[in-house]
């Protein structure tokens, strides 16, 4: 015998309808969390990643000793946590002798592990060490800029793969409608070798150009550090190719009667087809009003009490 | 427009890409590295910038509101697409029927009253609730309360409406489109452990178990205390006896009738098969060839042979069959002393 649950307020209701999946999403949450061991620099760095991604991230800062992303059955307590915030970017941070300062960061699809990058933490320069001016501070939460340079971005696997997910994990979320006033960071992501990349955020400056187009100046924010690619793992070709699935755009329909000109610009036809005036429904529909009825009951009238004069003859 | 030609940009995620550059030359200080790196950037920013800033945008309270398109850079799901979900029986009967949903008021003019009223809900139009007399038909029972009735009719329709409810649901759980806040729950779970409904038992089986508890004892249950009036035990479950194997005074000898018993009525009734017809066919074939090696081979030694052949076949005559009687056993020899030519088959069987 079955029964349905449902939740019981609507507070809970509403919490599930956001974990539902959905054909177009928008963006996804980051899990940031530590191994046992971290280093003073990596405990700064999750903290700062989650500062910067303060509205659409989760930090745990408990000790895990059981995540090994990289290992068999050490990703079990990982995808349990991915189900359980909801969040499908997990940025891991651990160190040790053989892998200081170790940074994983990876995906996961349908709180199952996607992919996985680690990278090591060098040259990290802390958002207090940069000295601005404090109008220039962006928004939290604003729309973020990202920008790629170097061409190890295209010819390296594994530089391809890490500017993947840092797209993912830097470009908050999925919008329709931009306010441009709100513009006002941008990471800056250049590889500098086969296995380093430089990654440092900074705020916007718009000066006035004479065109609706500002001019820009980059003034460096921070945090700033340089990543070392060490170990990587891309997803199995058939999950890679279910992940990318995407909802059927809407088939465009073939509108009649519609053409495009470059002169005259958008031309439509109309046919205007005969007005049967005489057949037309009255909007009131009563039942007086109608037509036959009407001309039934009169014709009634005239005719009944001849005919039922012409019986009384017959017989 | 060239910028756009040399970086790859993608408005909708404000992302931009120069897959080209590379340094000239190996920065030699942090700074230098840092300074190059910003002033790529800018350039690449300001290619996104021109973008975005050029697209048709309405002015808003609090800024100038651009519309992004789409991104063009392809990422995974975070989650499967979410499946379509099955029609409910009646959607299938109203669209094999062409019947459409129509649009109703929330509220109806209540005659009664002569105010608008609710369709459903508290103080809805056309409540049972409010009618204080029902009119008694010719075609009423007798004993019948109206208005009970009228509830448990209500409540049937509401299991109903409920048991469908859930058999759609069911559907969209096998079609794995269950809406995200409604889950399916077994009331009854089979974990020992958990309370299952009792059963019921019935008298014959109460009796059965109290018969066989009865005679758990070392008698089996023959000299415990009798309730008055209770009743010898049902099913009291079967005592297998031993009969002493070494004979004794008295009974020594009944085990073995026992068996004999057994033997005889098995024999009886399958006396007819006990020839074995093939034992019996390659006996006299052996037999034969014997003696024809015996007649050529030794043409001196023939007729003592011979005369001897009747008496020594004793080796290949069949052994007295144990199963047989003695009286039959001596009637089979004799059928195949008749060297040979003679129909051995149906003299052997017959007894």
């Amino acid at each position: 015998m079955l029964k349905v649950k449902t939740p019981k307020n609507r507070r809970v209701q509403r919490e599930l309808e956001k974990r539902a999946p959905r054909l177009v999403e928008k963006g996804k949450k980051t899990l940031i969390l530590q191994g046992t061991k971290t280093s003073n620099v990596l405990n700064t760095v999750l903290s700062e990643i989650y500062h910067l991604k303060r509205d659409n991230a989760i930090r745990y800062t408990r000790k895990n000793d059981s995540i090994r992303p990289f290992e068999s059955g050490g990703e079990t307590s990982l995808e349990f946590f991915s189900m359980k915030t909801d969040c499908s970017i997990f940025v891991y941070g651990s160190t040790s002798k053989k892998r200081p300062d170790n940074l994983v960061i990876g995906r996961t699809y349908d709180h199952h592990i996607y992919d996985l990058i680690e990278v090591g933490v060098e040259n990290f320069k802390r958002m207090d060490s940069f000295t601005y001016d404090k109008k220039l501070a962006p928004q939290a939460g604003s729309k973020p800029f990202i920008v790629f340079s170097g061409e190890a971005f295209e010819s390296v696997d594994e530089l391809k793969h890490l500017k993947e997910v840092l797209l993912e994990l830097l470009r908050g979320e999925v919008v329709d409608n931009l306010n441009l006033a709100g513009l006002g960071r941008v990471y800056v992501c250049t590889a500098i070798s086969s296995n380093r990349v430089f990654l440092t955020h900074c705020a916007l400056r718009l000066k006035k150009s004479g065109t609706i187009v500002p001019r820009i100046e980059l003034v460096e924010i921070g945090p700033s550090m340089d990543f070392v690619v060490r170990r990587h793992r891309l997803p199995n070709e058939s999950l890679r190719k279910e992940a990318m699935k995407t909802a059927k755009d809407k088939t465009h329909k073939k509108i009649k009667n519609v053409s495009k000109d470059a002169l005259q610009g958008k031309l439509g036809k109309i046919y205007v087809p005969d007005q049967k005036l005489g057949e037309m429904v009255l909007p009131n529909k009563a039942k007086g009003v109608k037509r036959e009825r009407r001309e039934a009951k009169m014709k009634n009238s005239n005719n009944e009490p001849a005919s039922k004069k012409q019986k009384e003859e017959d017989s | 427009m060239d910028t756009q030609d040399e970086y790859q940009v993608d408005l909708g995620n404000l992302m931009a890409f120069d897959p080209f550059h590379h340094f000239t030359s190996i920065p030699s200080s942090r700074e230098e590295l840092v300074a190059d790196c910003l002033s790529k950037g800018t350039e690449l920013v300001q290619a996104i910038v021109s973008g975005v800033f050029n697209l048709p945008s309405t002015e808003d309270i609090d800024g100038p509101l651009v519309k992004l398109p789409p991104p063009t850079t392809k990422l995974p799901r975070e989650k499967p697409l979410p499946k379509p979900k099955p029609p409910t029986r009646w959607e299938e009967f109203a669209k094999a029927k062409g019947i459409r949903n129509r649009k109703k008021d929330k509220v109806v003019w209540d005659e009664q009253t002569g105010t608008w009223k609710r369709r459903y809900g508290y103080d809805r139009v056309n409540d049972d609730a409010d009618i204080p007399i029902i009119e008694a038909k010719m075609t009423d029972e007798p004993g019948v309360d109206p208005f009970a009735k009228r509830i448990a009719e209500r409540k049937e329709r509401v299991q109903k409406q409920q048991k469908n409810q859930l058999q759609n649901l069911k559907t969209a759980a096998k079609a794995g489109a269950l809406p995200s806040h409604v889950q399916l729950a077994a009331t009854a779970l089979p974990i020992t452990g958990t309370q299952a409904a009792k059963k019921k038992f019935t008298k014959d089986e109460l009796g059965n178990v109290a018969g066989l508890a009865s005679t758990a004892t070392a008698s089996g249950g023959k000299f415990d205390k009798k309730l008055r009036g209770e009743k010898p035990v049902k099913n009291q479950g079967k005592h297998r006896k031993f009969l002493p194997v070494v004979e004794g005074s008295g009974i020594g000898s009944q085990e073995k009738e026992q068996t004999e018993r057994v033997l005889s009525k098995l024999i009886s009734s399958n006396s007819h098969e006990i020839l074995n017809v093939d034992k019996a066919v390659t006996m006299y074939n052996v037999k034969k060839e014997r003696k024809r090696r015996n007649q050529y081979g030794k043409p001196s030694s023939t007729r003592n042979e011979q005369g001897k052949s009747s008496s020594t076949p004793s080796k290949l005559k069949p052994n007295n069959k144990p199963m047989k009687a003695k009286s039959l056993a001596n009637k089979g020899k004799g059928s195949f002393s008749n060297k040979g030519k003679g129909s051995f088959s149906s003299k052997g069987k017959a007894k």
